[in-house]
């Protein structure tokens, strides 16, 4: 994302108050539009708009009209898979096609600039996001395949989400006496996940590739890209088998991604991404759970507590927040989450915002979407069982109901 | 032998003959189709039988050319043996007397054969005839003009039309399909050239026929005079005597009983000679001697000239009036008109003439009482009349070439009581479990050669293979390693399934694999075992490492999937010299963590054995330093082990874990039915597809059988579903009680380490999916059940918790099932689906009140 106008870019601190005009460039910079726009704030944007006229005869007449709109956000929808935000709200400056308080959807576009106010001015997790969200230095994102037999994600990890770019399925025959019928559905299968591949993610320009599964289905699948690559004199495809790292998971599922990205090899390359501190601080968080050592928590009101006491502090304190908390909760609640974040800060603790699309936000919205490390364990801070209001899954069960 | 050579016979002039079209209809038939074999084969023994004494006389080759080309009519072929070859070098009357005495109707047949020639004589007179060939053809193929009754449209002025078709052998035509040829009478002739009037042929013409005439004459001429007599007499008459004539003197006995019979009385002496004749024949036909009476002929066969039904013509459709003209035929039409009645009726008569069984079955089945061949008579019954209502229909639905294979036939049988009736061995399953190169596959390679059940050529094929590689000691392994992976790599991937027989008992090997990594599969093997052979590395150092690797998590897995009988198989013991103390203080080891993971110990016992040698297997150890040990071998403790209870009752269930191709059907599933029973024909439904499938046919321990009930191993044959709803891990299910596919329930599991709301993968069987624990609402006591904290954080290792998971695609399950959880290459907890629930959402779509 880019930020356009002079006045604004150079005093990137001073936006409190003011409007920031941002040109989205890469379909990742959508994602951290949906982050930064939430309800109530005001978005001007070029639109495109079917307007209706009606003569003086009765007779209709109806034209699409470019336009700039400017509305009031009452939501957003953000399409993963093909990387587009929707921004739907009601119109609030009239112009000559439309009037006030007609609703109206951006669908956001790349390469045009859209104009922002946040409605209550840029709190600190709005302001952080917008940082990241200008950050120039891009790292390059890492294709992946966590596969296993008959089953294969192909993903795409970015700095801020993993995007599962398609799923492919084949049937492998299972152990028989010809076991010819299974290599050759073994290769039916390597060679259905590679095509996809080829589709899914462009390689035109070399870059990573992680190859995971558990037993030796990426080391043949690696194996077989080399092959095909050389069978067809395909540079692409040779070069992509050089550059495949194959790595051990435990399952061909999609969060074993989590113990891909711990692992060395990946380590070793993407180490300074936001992803694999992510994924740092989860597998801390899980130690000290499975220790249940009193210093890790999860949970709003055990988290909520955890902070007011001062817990989370220096020397050790993180706080996880998901950004999906931030997104779509209405203000009250989302000045509660901000407040929680700046007070982490202040006591001189961390607070990270995962990302909901990544494999270690998965694993945090699994427990309600926030937790904390502690500085010192607090036992018994779970006591009074009376919250359930934020995290959003606990309460999405009704027992009673039996199929 | 073709039908140009039969051609021949009649003497066709190829100038007359110009229709091109039967040139290229007799090629069509050239080749004998396998119908026509058949057909051909039966003739040709109706043909001797028919001919009695005489069949010796003629060559099967010659039966065959007669058959061909009276197509497959066995009366007619007959006349026409006799005449040809059996009659005519023999002496006259030694020869007919006794045909006429045996088969009066055979002579008579020939008679009316014999007219044929005539036929085609006072057609060939009349060239202005040929051009109405093509009409006749014409209608031929419409309206299938009968081959009957030639002789009562024959004159010297009028030809019979249909008399020139008779022998034709282009119309297998079903006889209830069958229309009267109707001759006009005038035909204006001309339509295609010719003479405008009906002329004379020309001078080279008549020539021609008075040559053809004069041979056709001298052929006749050996045969018995009364044929030629009947033949000269026949053709003297005329239309429309022959047939007021022929109704009064024959009735039609095609006319059933229940058609109205105007002359019943004239009927009596021609089915009297008729049933004589036949008694005769076959013997002793008391039963079914009414059935030629009451059930009209439909065959050929039975039919004597005089009976040939001379059915009433109707007048000429529009079409044939408008082609023929029908001004000149009108008047002669009219006092026909009045027998339309018993037209009518004769063609209904006809129509269910195959309701009962064919005279012709009626013999055969009292043939084969009288050589004692067990021919039931419902099948005689079932296949008389009907089995030529099918073959026509069986036609009808080739023509039509409608590409829809039936749908396999249940005999509804109950299985359960099948079951209990039949006493074959009780089937046992086990898998082979323990930690990765304790040596599972090779104790089970050796146990299998050992048995017999593969045989030392082919572990000596194996072993060179195996030393080509560098693992000579894999080759007993590969008995069951087959994949080329597993036997490159020295591991097994898969499960493999394997089984033999003792005395008692069938047993099917599930050889697990012991890596880390292929867990699912070994589960997926657990799932179907009544109990378990614990693999335990004894050499130094093995054990140990492998109490900490798979051999632990192994055993809890076996023990949550439901197994408690456990064979612990010390290995390798050869290794540590048959060392007694070694063995004492793995079992005591082992018995502890058994003990601890909830196996009783009565449950549990240990056998010292070598898979690489076999010591202690099928024999005892021939080693002396392997004395000490009294116990008995692995296989006596096998045979020891009971299998489980089985769900018989249940409503169907099966976990695929293999689907293949066969050559008996394109798409077989095998795995063990988890409950219920299910048999032939019966429609299936595959979950999580809910596409639905008929079982072809099943094999069991592969043998094919009937039915299989809960617990059997058994190959499903499906038909009518495409393969690509079927993975590995669906389950075959009952249609009416079939499993639903969910996706959030609550398991009572025991955790094995920390349970929190946490990513995992959810295995059952074969099935496996990626889910998350959703919530702990409750740690149970591990006696009582009741609950001890509400929404723990975290469930501790040993605890039981209720454990709400959901999962990221529905799946088959029930409650009841076990379920088995595992995150990060470890298994976190195991225990029982005991609620499907909803989620809120899901609530909110449903349209009912909850």
């Amino acid at each position: 994302m880019q930020l356009v106008g002079a006045k604004s870019s150079q005093r990137l601190n001073d936006v409190s108050e003011g409007s920031v005009t941002l040109l989205p460039v890469e379909p990742e910079d959508m994602w951290h539009a949906n982050n930064l726009i939430s309800p109530e704030d005001v978005i001007k944007a070029h639109a495109v708009r079917k307007v209706t006229t009606e003569s003086k005869t009765g007779s209709t007449h109806s034209e699409r009209v470019h336009t700039d709109l400017t509305i009031r956000v009452t939501s957003t929808f953000f399409d993963t898979a093909a990387s587009q935000l929707h921004v739907t709200g009601t119109v609030i400056v009239e112009n000559s096609f439309v009037n006030i308080g007609q609703f109206h959807t951006l669908d956001l576009e790349l390469s045009r600039p859209f104009t922002m106010w946040k409605k209550n001015g840029w709190d600190s997790v709005a302001t952080e996001t917008l940082n990241e969200s200008l950050k120039q230095d891009k790292e390059g994102t890492v294709a992946a395949v966590v596969m296993q037999e008959g089953i294969a994600n192909i993903c795409l990890i970015t700095e801020y989400r993993t995007i599962l770019k398609q799923r492919v399925e084949s049937t492998i025959p299972k152990k028989r006496a010809a076991s010819s019928d299974q290599s050759s559905g073994m290769r039916r299968f390597f060679d259905k996940t590679l095509t996809t591949l080829m589709r899914s993610i462009d390689f035109g320009t070399p870059r990573p590739l992680l190859l995971a599964s558990p037993g030796f289905v990426a080391g043949d699948f690696k194996k077989y890209i080399s092959e095909e690559g050389t069978r067809k004199a395909d540079k692409t495809m040779m070069a992509m088998a050089k550059d495949a790292t194959v790595v051990h998971s435990s399952s061909g599922h999609l969060h074993s991604l989590n113990e891909i990205l711990k692992s060395a090899e990946v380590l070793a390359t993407m180490k300074d991404m936001k992803f694999s501190k992510e994924t740092r601080y989860m597998d801390e968080l899980f130690a000290r759970l499975r220790k249940d050592d009193g210093r890790a928590w999860y949970g709003v009101s055990t988290v909520v507590k955890a902070v007011n006491e001062g817990a989370v502090g220096r020397g050790g304190g993180v706080l996880m927040v998901n950004n999906s908390l931030f997104r779509s909760l209405d203000l009250a609640t989302r000045k509660k989450y901000v407040a929680l974040v700046d007070r982490v800060r202040e006591d001189g603790g961390e607070a990270r915002i995962l990302s909901s699309d990544h494999e270690s936000g998965q694993r945090l919205d699994a427990l309600g979407g926030i937790a904390a490390i502690l500085t010192y364990p607090m036992l018994g801070l779970d006591d009074d069982e009376d919250e359930d209001e934020g995290d959003g899954q606990n309460g999405a069960i009704k027992e009673d109901l039996i199929i | 032998m073709s039908r140009h050579q039969a051609y021949r016979n009649y003497d066709y002039e190829n100038d007359l003959d110009e229709y091109d079209g039967e040139e290229a209809y007799g090629e069509e038939e050239e080749e004998l189709s396998p119908e026509d074999k058949a057909q051909m084969e039966a003739g040709t023994i109706q043909v001797r039988e028919a001919l009695g004494p005489q069949a010796s006389k003629v060559t099967t080759a010659q039966i065959q050319e007669a058959l061909w080309h009276y197509f497959y009519d066995i009366d007619k072929s007959v006349a026409y043996l006799v005449t040809k070859h059996i009659a005519s070098p023999a002496p006259k009357a030694a020869k007919s007397a006794p045909v006429q005495k045996n088969k009066g109707k055979v002579s008579q047949k020939r008679s009316f054969l014999h007219q044929c020639p005539m036929v085609y004589l006072a057609w060939r007179s009349r060239p202005w005839s040929r051009s109405l060939q093509v009409h006749a053809r014409m209608k031929e193929m419409r309206w299938h003009t009968p081959q009957v009754a030639p002789r009562t449209y024959q004159s010297s002025k009028h030809f019979s039309f249909a008399a020139f078709f008779n022998d034709m052998p282009w119309g297998n035509i079903p006889k209830h399909r069958e229309a009267t040829f109707i001759a006009p009478l005038y035909p204006r002739g001309g339509l295609l050239g010719g003479a405008g009037t009906p002329g004379k042929p020309s001078k080279l013409q008549q020539l021609a026929l008075a040559r053809k005439k004069k041979a056709e004459e001298q052929k006749a001429g050996n045969t018995d005079q009364d044929v030629q007599g009947t033949t000269t007499q026949m053709s003297r008459l005329s239309v429309g005597q022959d047939l007021g004539a022929n109704e009064a003197r024959n009735p039609p006995s095609i006319r059933g009983s229940s058609s109205p019979d105007p002359t019943p009385s004239s009927r009596k002496p021609g089915l009297g000679t008729l049933l004589a004749d036949r008694k005769r024949k076959v013997g002793d036909l008391g039963q079914v001697e009414n059935s030629p009476v009451t059930k009209p002929s439909p065959e050929p066969s039975v039919k004597s000239p005089n009976e040939e039904p001379a059915p009433e013509p109707a007048i000429p459709s529009a079409f044939a009036q408008t082609l023929v003209g029908s001004a000149p035929a009108a008047p002669k039409h009219i006092p026909r008109i009045s027998y339309q009645l018993p037209y009518m009726a004769f063609t209904s008569s006809v129509s269910d003439a195959f309701s009962g069984p064919s005279p012709d079955d009626v013999v055969l089945s009292a043939q084969a009482k009288a050589s004692n061949k067990k021919l039931a008579s419902s099948s005689s019954k079932k296949t008389g009349g009907h089995d030529a209502k099918i073959d026509q229909a069986s036609e009808g639905v080739k023509a039509m070439n409608v590409d829809d294979t039936p749908l396999p036939k249940s005999k509804n049988l109950d299985v359960l009581k099948e079951y209990k009736n039949s006493k074959a061995k009780k089937s046992v399953s086990f898998v082979v479990v323990g930690h990765v190169d304790a040596g599972k596959s090779t104790l089970m390679g050796r146990l299998l050669l050992d048995l017999k059940v593969v045989d030392q050529r082919t572990i000596e094929k194996y072993r060179k293979e195996a030393e080509s590689m560098g693992k000579s000691s894999f080759a007993l392994a590969w008995v069951l390693d087959q994949r080329v992976e597993e036997r490159s790599r020295g591991v097994t991937i898969d499960i493999a399934t394997n089984r033999f027989e003792t005395e008692a008992t069938i047993f099917t090997i599930l050889d697990a694999p012991g890596h880390r990594d292929f867990i699912p599969n070994m589960i997926a093997g657990a799932s179907q075992a009544d109990f378990a052979v614990l693999v335990v590395d004894a050499s130094t150092g093995a054990f140990e490492a492998g109490l900490k690797g798979q051999t632990r998590e192994h055993a809890l897995l076996i023990r949550s999937m439901g197994v408690s009988r456990v064979i612990v198989a010390v290995n390798k013991l050869d290794t540590v010299d048959w060392s007694q103390e070694r063995f004492d203080e793995i079992s005591q080891q082992v018995s502890g963590f058994l003990v601890a993971t909830n196996f009783q110990l009565k449950n549990v016992s240990f056998v010292p054995v070598s898979g690489l040698r076999g010591d202690n297997m099928v024999h005892k150890s021939k080693d002396s330093a392997a004395d000490w040990y009294r116990g008995g071998t692995l296989i006596q403790e096998l045979e020891n082990s009971q299998p489980l209870a089985r769900a018989l009752d249940k409503p169907l269930r099966m976990t695929i874990s293999e689907v293949f191709k066969t050559t008996q059907s394109p798409l077989s599933v095998a795995g063990r039915v988890d409950a219920g029973s299910l048999q032939m024909g019966d429609a299936l439904l595959i979950q999580p597809s809910g596409e639905k499938a008929y079982v072809k046919s099943l094999e069991v321990d592969s043998e094919p059988v009937e039915w299989a009930v809960a617990g059997q191993s058994t190959v499903i044959h499906l038909t009518h579903i495409d393969p690509i709803h079927i993975r590995v891990g669906d389950i075959v299910c009952d249609l009416k009680r079939p499993i639903s596919c969910i996706d959030t329930f609550t398991i009572k599991a025991l955790a094995f380490d920390v349970l929190m709301p946490m990513q995992v993968d959810v295995h059952r069987g074969r099935l496996h999916a990626a889910g998350k624990i959703l919530e702990m609402p409750a740690i149970l006591d591990k006696v009582k059940g009741t609950t001890i904290k509400k929404k723990p954080k975290v469930v501790k290792p040993g605890n039981i918790a209720r454990v709400v998971v959901t999962l990221s695609d529905k799946m088959p399950l029930e409650a009841g099932q076990r379920i088995v959880l595992r995150s990060n290459g470890e298994t976190i907890a195991a225990g029982l689906l005991n609620r499907v629930l909803l989620r809120r959402s899901q609530i909110e779509h449903l349209s009912f009140p909850p």
